[in-house]
């Protein structure tokens, strides 16, 4: 394996908190040593890269991504997803089980995997399904799944509406150590919403869900969480009424964390103007003071991570009124990017950033990735934090192109991806 | 007379000069709708292509009628019927339709914002006969022309609407035309059928109906949309009748001369006393179908006159 040496850095280091300008030595794949500018690096690498004073950061490990194998290969493949993620930094991909038919078996996890190891550049961890075929009827092969490698267990935006079913698979779950990830969300009064409540919502005449659904999922959740003692983790907490539910079962103790995505930190319920489905998600965009409050949730440390949520969809299922339009967005080329914009508002520092985009999520997944250590996986992005430039949806490396951010004035781009120490991205 | 607009989708895209040109044409038709000689000819040579996604009668018989009064060759299309079923979407929809060169093409959708979606895809003028919850312009501008011509103006006054907010696009194009017009709104219904954030709106919102329509001029009854309910909105309708239907009684607490209108079809004995609406001396439900068919043709004339426009400057250009 060869030494490389990137020098003339700035070296973001989440869990110091620090950037500070240096080298660093990658050997066998993981960090071997990070140095001072100048100082010597013993026997001379195979390959020095000049970073141009641009930042060097842990690479992100986006929880939530979905790639749409198998059963929709035509709008994802791990291929296509794998190449976005390169160019978007992002060094892994747990991928979400809600393909069609659902990550539910050993089996089908095996050709996900398999599947995943041929096409990526990147790495990726496949999580499976908490319930069989994602119905919330029947908890799936847990044992068998964790064997075969599944990261995490979550039936992504369904909600496990049963709390006996959900309590015993979270039970079953905690035996295990599992990881499992839901969706906070009171699906009574969530069914068939494509907005939030509220005077936006009232004005273009959508059906639309309360805030407080999303108070009232979490709430249940914490409940069951203090019954069974699982390890849990809320995927998108996305409005200020959440948020103490979520201080106080943290301040408990319970083993609980929360993810917001990045559509939710930098967009608002009034950018959907004129019906644009391509900023329909799931839950949907907020309201501003909502977006504000979890911004600072994220600076405080209280949502922990942040998520593209990359979800494609072709265009006939965006192109269709808005209540019938698909819901969803593709975000891990634009994830980097769009958070910078929350650095360049001075909102949250660099460090801060990294902590909820590469180091919590590692964390949480039990990985040693995310790190700006000696001894850490060297899976890093180097990226200029100040390059403007004007999205274009067409030159995405998605198959989808389904993008909110078309268009949109960006400052921020990622000028080379290292997974293990080898160059998986490199911009032109 | 300005009137700079390719589209009629809602109330919202329209300045109070707009309403005010459309009333003014309108008026014209109505009195003209009155003679023998009901026919013109602004629409000659066009064709008009009236596509119902949602099962209408009246909207769709007054555009028709509209149309034909105007010389235009109308079309009707339950849509339905037809394509839905087969999966075709509304963009395909739209590519077929474009193929047709209608030059007028009034759609009614059940989904809120179709009507934008479409009228981004086709090359004609597309006018709204009501998409989802969102908006029904013409709807609210006959309502507009029935009051000024009852009251004698659109401005100033004390208006109620009273019912399903929540479910109504009704309700909707008439608090943005009526705001528009500088007139004091009042919503009237149980909190279940309130839209959220609708205090936002600039109006006053009543449970108490006898409260809400204290010294009204205009009570603007909605249609108890049970088609559209999930379920659970109201207890029951003759508790909702007796606490939200217009009767002699509560219209009492109006001003003496409060007129009493309603979009139709209406729920004898759920919204509205059967006698009330029949009783000529308030209500004007009648001249509001009537109105109906000349706001349609006023629209209908003004969006042909800048089509005709267009093509002539593209003529020019080419």
């Amino acid at each position: 394996m060869t030494r490389t040496l990137i020098t003339n850095a700035i070296l973001i280091d989440p869990e110091a908190g620090t950037e500070t300008p240096g080298s660093l030595l990658i050997d066998e794949g993981r960090i071997a040593a990070i140095l001072p500018e100048g100082a010597p690096h013993g026997a001379a690498p195979a390959q020095v890269i000049d970073a141009g004073g641009k930042h060097l950061a842990p690479g992100i490990v986006d929880i939530g991504v979905k790639v749409c194998e198998p059963g929709e290969r035509h709008k994802e493949s791990y291929r296509s997803a794998g190449l976005a993620a390169a160019a978007g930094g992002v060094t892994t991909m747990a991928t979400r089980p809600d393909t069609a038919p659902a990550i539910d078996s050993p089996e089908v996890l095996e050709f996900a995997r398999r599947r995943a190891n041929e096409a990526s550049p990147v790495n990726v961890l496949p999580m499976a399904a908490l319930t069989k075929g994602r119905e919330g009827r029947e908890m799936t092969e847990i044992g068998f799944l964790m064997d075969a490698g599944a990261i995490a267990f979550t039936d992504c935006d369904h909600v496990v509406q049963s709390t006996k079913v959900f309590a015993r698979a979270l039970t079953y779950a905690r035996a295990l150590g599992a990881l499992v990830i839901a969706h906070p969300q009171e699906p009574g009064l969530s069914v068939g919403a494509a907005a939030t409540s509220g005077k936006f919502a009232s004005l273009y005449g959508l059906p639309a869900v309360s805030p407080m659904a999303e108070r009232m999922g979490l709430d249940r959740d914490i409940a069951l969480l203090e019954m069974t003692g699982a390890r849990y983790h809320a995927d998108q907490i996305t409005t200020a009424r959440a948020l103490p539910a979520l201080e106080r079962a943290k301040r408990n103790g319970l083993d609980i964390t929360a993810g917001t995505s990045i559509h939710h930190l930098t967009l608002n319920e009034l950018d959907v103007a004129g019906y644009r489905t391509f900023f329909k998600v799931k839950p949907p965009l907020r309201s501003e003071e909502d977006r504000q409050a979890v911004v600072a949730a994220v600076r405080d440390g209280l949502i922990d991570i942040i998520s593209s949520m990359h979800t494609p969809q072709d265009e006939e299922s965006k192109r269709l009124p808005f209540e019938e339009a698909a819901s969803g967005a593709v975000a891990l080329e634009t994830l980097l990017p769009a958070a910078l914009r929350l650095y360049h508002s001075g909102d949250l520092d660099l460090p801060t950033l990294f902590r909820a985009l590469s180091l919590n999520p590692a964390k949480r997944l039990g990985l040693d990735a995310g790190r700006m250590a000696v001894g850490a996986p060297a899976d890093l992005v180097l990226f200029d934090a100040n390059k403007p430039f004007v999205l274009d949806r067409s030159t995405l490396r998605s198959k989808s192109k389904n993008t909110p951010f078309d268009g949109a004035r960006m400052q921020g781009r990622v000028l080379a991806t290292y997974v293990a120490g080898i160059a998986v991205y490199e911009a032109e | 007379m300005s009137f700079d607009h390719t589209h009629l989708l809602g109330i919202e895209p329209l300045a109070a000069h707009d309403i005010t040109t459309i009333l003014d044409l309108a008026d014209q038709y109505a009195d003209r709708g009155r003679s023998a000689a009901k026919h013109g000819d602004a629409l000659a040579g066009l064709t008009q292509i009236n596509m119902f996604f949602e099962s209408s009668t009246r909207t769709q018989a007054s555009f028709e009628l509209a149309g034909k009064r105007l010389g235009a060759d109308v079309m009707s299309m339950a849509m339905q019927a037809s394509s839905i079923k087969k999966g075709e979407t509304l963009i395909d929809t739209a590519m077929t339709l474009n193929a047709m060169h209608p030059d007028l093409l009034v759609v009614r959708h059940p989904h809120s914002g179709a009507v934008d979606l479409l009228a981004e895809k086709v090359n004609c003028a597309v006018l709204n006969a009501g998409d989802g919850r969102h908006e029904h312009p013409t709807q609210a501008l006959l309502d507009a022309l029935t009051i000024r011509r009852a009251k004698g103006r659109l401005h100033r006054l004390n208006i109620a609407i009273c019912g399903d907010i929540a479910h109504s696009r009704v309700a909707r194009s008439n608090i943005i035309l009526l705001g528009k017009m500088e007139n004091r709104i009042r919503l009237i219904g149980p909190p279940t059928l309130m839209p959220a954030g609708i205090a936002e709106f600039g109006v006053e919102v009543y449970d108490d109906m006898k409260k809400g329509l204290e010294g009204v001029d205009v009570v603007m009854m909605l249609r108890l949309q049970r088609e559209r309910m999930d379920g659970g909105f109201i207890p029951s309708e003759r508790e909702y009748y007796h606490r939200y239907g217009l009767d002699a009684e509560k219209l009492a607490h109006a001003a003496p001369d409060a007129i009493v209108m309603h979009p139709g079809p209406m729920n004898r004995g759920v919204e509205i006393d059967g006698e009330l609406a029949d009783d000529l001396r308030r209500s004007v439900i009648q001249q509001q179908v009537e109105m109906g068919v000349a706001v349609r043709m006023a629209a209908m004339d003004l969006l042909a006159r800048n089509l005709r426009a267009r093509q002539t400057s593209k003529a020019v250009m080419a």
